[in-house]
């Protein structure tokens, strides 16, 4: 039986400067789950906006052949009317709307006068679509107040509200933990069973092997290779052979043991409340980082570890701080604003590079030594010899693609935005690095680089504060483990006595009984 | 400066992509070059006599100097609606200040500008302080200067400003050192520098490009810019040196520019200025002070303003109980023709210069033709929303 939902025939893109997609075939079988994988910049991405319409009719060349047709999806609105929908990378809800108005923003319910919109049936609606994506949220709150694994789920929902056949979703696992992915995963194959076809693009090989009926993997804009993913034989050690070219052979580099050295920076009692959302958002929560640790932040979506990271780094001017205390070497210090942090030598990787990571409309020289001018200035003058030097040294040693250094951050791939952000932060050479999901969207290859750094950095005495909800990554990167939950810390291992198991269960954990 | 990097199509493929990535960028010279056939046409030439012309760039002087700061209170998503009646209400105290009180000039014009960044701190206080955004702010101080304008001329009207130094400022030239076929000099001087400075900047700034492997335009490109830019500079030095010569506004708006352009092109503030407007979370959390760069770009404003206002009393030798009307709209308009974006974190001094020639062209070439001022008006505002909207759509 020849049932293809969608064949995409020598696809070609390109931008200015780039040739993003040369000549890629893709065919998807109705009814399969379909993983697209590929390196940062591989141009998956690009692939899923050619077939949803982001990129025009004839922007791209090669036939897009939908459900047995030539398609020429002029918008997203035509491939939407098609059955197609995209859940793109970065996240498109509206922050301050409701959930049951974000789902249907853009095909509103509407009464049967066809002029007003029938908000009542807006909302039974919408809590059917909740209850079949498993989210228990009222459908009235805002997209503001669920977290980005609960947003993801919005996002199906509204895929589903379209009675999309083919979904497609860019990296949906990306920013959620284990168990929302699990669950996210779980839904797609329920989807599955009721016919939907999907399109799901990952870094993350193992979930990739677990659910894919097939695998397509890209690089350098071309199809490498397409593997049915149902025999169960498929290793990741093979995907990432296709993806890279060669092999990785250990995933969390080795460092020398290093001597851990005095302690760099300590938070004691700090208690921080909030008061737009009204509670107490951190409470009493201690650590220490010495000299030369990787100190891992675990814990759930929501568990207080953002937050904790932006109050110390002086950025919320709403948080009102009850109490607690920050010493830097040993010294009692305020931060008022995140100039002051820095200034002692603290630095903040944003998990949200977007909106607080990143200046788009700048180039990757701009964003990376903006931290930290003064290091490049000449008397009053930025160098731009030495900006260039410097951030072609980072472009080199983060492998970060793309045409040259000039190039407008926000036209690279997403996960060579990421790499941008890290290259920034470690241009403004900081004592204590917090790294905020560092390696969200990033792949293999990649990641090996940024642990390696990791490494290197350590190694030199800096100290780094790793928060991820990769728990793999926790457990193969720190020294030491802090796990929270609802703002406080619940649990405190070293590598040693660290495994999924009594992580996961501190991170589980609940106030009262760690409290009392 | 160009990152598209040229396949190898040639010429015509080259400019193809020029004309798709950076049409935005030429889109001022052409509108500028139509605007000045269509005038020429419309008045005889008479708008391009070099009187005229000279005219022309002294007219633009004030409004020059005042979009200038606008470019950057626009790149960083901020906005000053009050700087029209703030410098028509300066230019009347710097009158008032000389002619009634007889204070000597120029101490006049240093309280006068240390005024205006007064002026410009609190209202930069009120947006960064206390939360109230630069559109309502400024509109409000807007409707106090205007006040305090009718105010202090009420009793006596107009102001006549006798004092020839002073009106010098916006109406004097360069004294000369000698003539070339009955040429003035000077200008013919500074203009063959200027070509010469451009061309050596240009030429060491591709090289430089080339040097770090930067894609940069093919030679035929750059030959054509490079003689475009020599031509333009050219043109206008030849002019000014046809009627009177270098003027003392030429000489303000320049030094006002190239610092300006220095500063956003050149130094870590001038980052910090492009990084707010680009994404302030971000800026705010790359340890940038946000509200204290917020607060002097608004004091720029201030002081420019200031300048502004006393070069406008300076051009008409008088102050009066209108002076600064509008002058906001020209001001903003010069940025939004020169390219800087609606949405922040775009935008070149330089560029505006042009825009606000671009303006006050429109506004020369209209009063040449004899059209109304209420015309005048009218055709501005429509100007206005053409640039804008071209820029958007060009965005997207
Ligand atoms: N608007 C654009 N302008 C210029 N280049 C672009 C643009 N969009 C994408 N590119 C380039 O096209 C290539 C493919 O990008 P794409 O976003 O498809 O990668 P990806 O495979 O999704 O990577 P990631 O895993 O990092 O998300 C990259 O080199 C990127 O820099
Ligand atoms: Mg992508």
């Amino acid at each position: 039986m020849n049932d293809y939902i969608l064949e995409m025939r020598g696809i070609t893109k390109t931008f200015p400067g780039v040739r993003a997609l040369d000549n890629v075939n893709f065919k998807v079988k109705r009814g399969e789950i379909h993983c697209l994988v590929g390196e940062n910049g591989a141009g998956k991405s690009t692939l899923m906006k050619v077939l949803s319409g982001v990129y025009k009719f004839g922007s791209y060349s090669g036939d897009i052949v939908y459900d047995g047709e030539v398609q020429r999806f002029m918008s997203t609105k035509d491939s939407e009317n098609a059955g197609i929908a995209i859940i793109n990378q970065e996240l498109a809800l509206i922050p301050d709307l409701t959930i049951y108005e974000n789902i249907f923003f853009g095909h509103e319910i509407m009464r049967p006068s066809g002029r007003t919109i029938d908000w009542n049936q807006t909302i039974v609606a919408a809590e059917k679509l909740l209850d079949k994506v498993r989210l228990d949220v009222n459908p009235s709150w805002k997209i503001r107040e669920l977290g980005v694994g609960k947003q993801q789920l919005v996002e199906i929902a509204k895929a589903l509200s379209k009675k999309a056949k083919l979904l497609i979703l860019d990296e949906p696992t990306a920013s959620l933990n284990e168990n929302d992915s699990q669950n996210l995963l779980k839904l797609l194959r329920d989807l599955k069973e009721e016919g939907v076809t999907s399109i799901m693009i990952s870094h993350r090989l193992k979930e990739v092997v677990n659910i894919a009926d097939t695998i397509t993997v890209l690089r350098d804009g071309a199809t490498i290779c397409s593997i049915n993913g149902r025999d169960g034989k498929v290793e990741e050690g093979e995907i990432i052979k296709y993806m890279v070219g060669r092999e990785i052979e250990n995933v969390y580099p080795r460092r020398e043991d290093v001597r851990h050295g005095d302690v760099a920076l300590e938070l004691r009692d700090w208690t921080v409340y909030d008061p737009s959302a009204e509670r107490v958002i951190l409470n009493h929560v201690s650590l220490k980082v010495h000299k030369g640790e990787v100190v891992g932040l675990s814990g759930l979506m929501g568990a207080g570890r953002t937050e904790l990271a932006l109050s110390v780094f002086g950025n919320n001017p709403h948080y009102k701080l009850l109490g607690g205390e920050i010493y830097v070497e040993g010294k009692r210090v305020r931060f008022k604003e995140p100039k002051d942090a820095m200034r002692a030598g603290i630095a903040y990787v944003s998990e949200d590079r977007k909106h607080n990571g990143l200046i788009l409309i700048q180039d990757i020289k701009f964003n990376v030594t903006l931290p930290n001018l003064e290091a490049i200035e000449n008397g009053v003058v930025v160098n731009a010899n030495e900006e260039i030097i410097q951030v072609n040294k980072y472009k080199d040693s983060l492998n970060i693609k793309t045409p040259s250094i000039a190039q407008k951050v926000g036209n690279l791939s997403g996960g060579n935005q990421q790499k941008v952000q890290i290259a920034k932060w470690l241009f403004a050479e900081p004592k204590v690095l917090i790294l905020d999901e560092p390696t969200r969207g990033i792949d293999v290859g990649a990641k090996y680089e940024i642990y390696t750094i990791i490494n290197r950095l350590v190694s030199e005495g800096y100290s780094v504060i790793m928060i991820s909800s990769d728990l793999p990554e926790v457990l193969g990167m720190s020294d030491h483990i802090y796990v929270m939950s609802e703002g406080t810390i619940t649990g405190e291992l070293s590598a040693e006595e660290a495994n999924e198991h009594n992580v996961m269960r501190m991170a589980t954990k609940t106030e009262e009984v760690c409290n009392e | 400066m160009n990152n598209t990097k040229m396949k190898k199509g040639g010429l015509g493929e080259e400019i193809k992509v020029l004309m798709k990535t950076r049409v935005r960028d030429y889109a001022m010279y052409i509108a500028l070059a139509a605007i000045f056939i269509i005038f020429a046409a419309c008045t005889g030439g008479a708008f391009l006599s070099p009187r005229n012309l000279t005219n022309l760039i002294n007219q633009t002087g004030y409004i020059a100097v005042m979009a200038v700061a606008m470019t950057l209170v626009l790149i960083i998503c901020e906005i000053d609606l009050s700087v029209g009646y703030m410098a028509g209400f300066l230019g009347a105290v710097a009158a008032i200040m000389m002619i009634r009180m007889g204070i000597n000039m120029w101490i006049v014009i240093a309280a006068v500008l240390a005024l205006g960044v007064f002026f410009g701190v609190m209202k930069g206080l009120i947006v960064t302080k206390m939360g109230v955004p630069a559109f309502v702010t400024t509109l409000a101080f807007e409707f106090i200067f205007r006040g305090l304008l009718s105010l202090i001329t009420s009793e006596s009207g107009t102001i006549p400003i006798g004092i020839d130094s002073f009106n010098a400022i916006s109406n004097g030239f360069v004294p000369d050192i000698g003539d070339i076929a009955g040429m003035h000099s000077l200008s013919l001087v500074v203009g063959a520098a200027a070509i010469v400075l451009v061309v050596y900047f240009q030429i060491k700034r591709r090289k430089n490009m080339q040097h770090y492997h930067f894609d940069v335009l093919s030679k035929p490109m750059f030959a054509a810019k490079l003689i475009f830019m020599s031509v333009l500079i050219g043109v206008v030095a030849v002019i000014l040196a046809q009627y009177r010569g270098l003027s003392w506004t030429i000489v303000i708006v320049a030094i006002v520019t190239l610092v300006y352009h220095f500063i956003m092109e050149k130094t870590r503030l001038g980052r910090y200025i492009y990084g707010i407007g680009g994404n302030s979370e971000a800026a705010a959390l790359a340890g940038i002070s946000v509200s204290r760069i917020r607060l002097l770009v608004f004091a720029s404003m201030g002081l420019m303003t200031a300048l502004g206002g006393i070069l406008f009393a300076s051009r008409l030798q008088s102050a009066s109980t209108t002076a600064g009307a509008g002058f906001e709209l020209d001001a903003i308009a010069a940025c939004y023709i020169g390219g800087t974006s609606t949405s922040g974190g775009i935008g070149k001094v330089t560029n505006t210069i042009i825009g606000a020639l671009v303006i006050m062209s429109l506004t020369n070439g209209l009063n040449l033709m004899g059209v109304g001022i209420a015309y005048q008006y009218v055709v501005k505002g429509i100007i206005f929303i053409i640039a804008v909207a071209f820029d958007v759509m060009n965005r997207k």
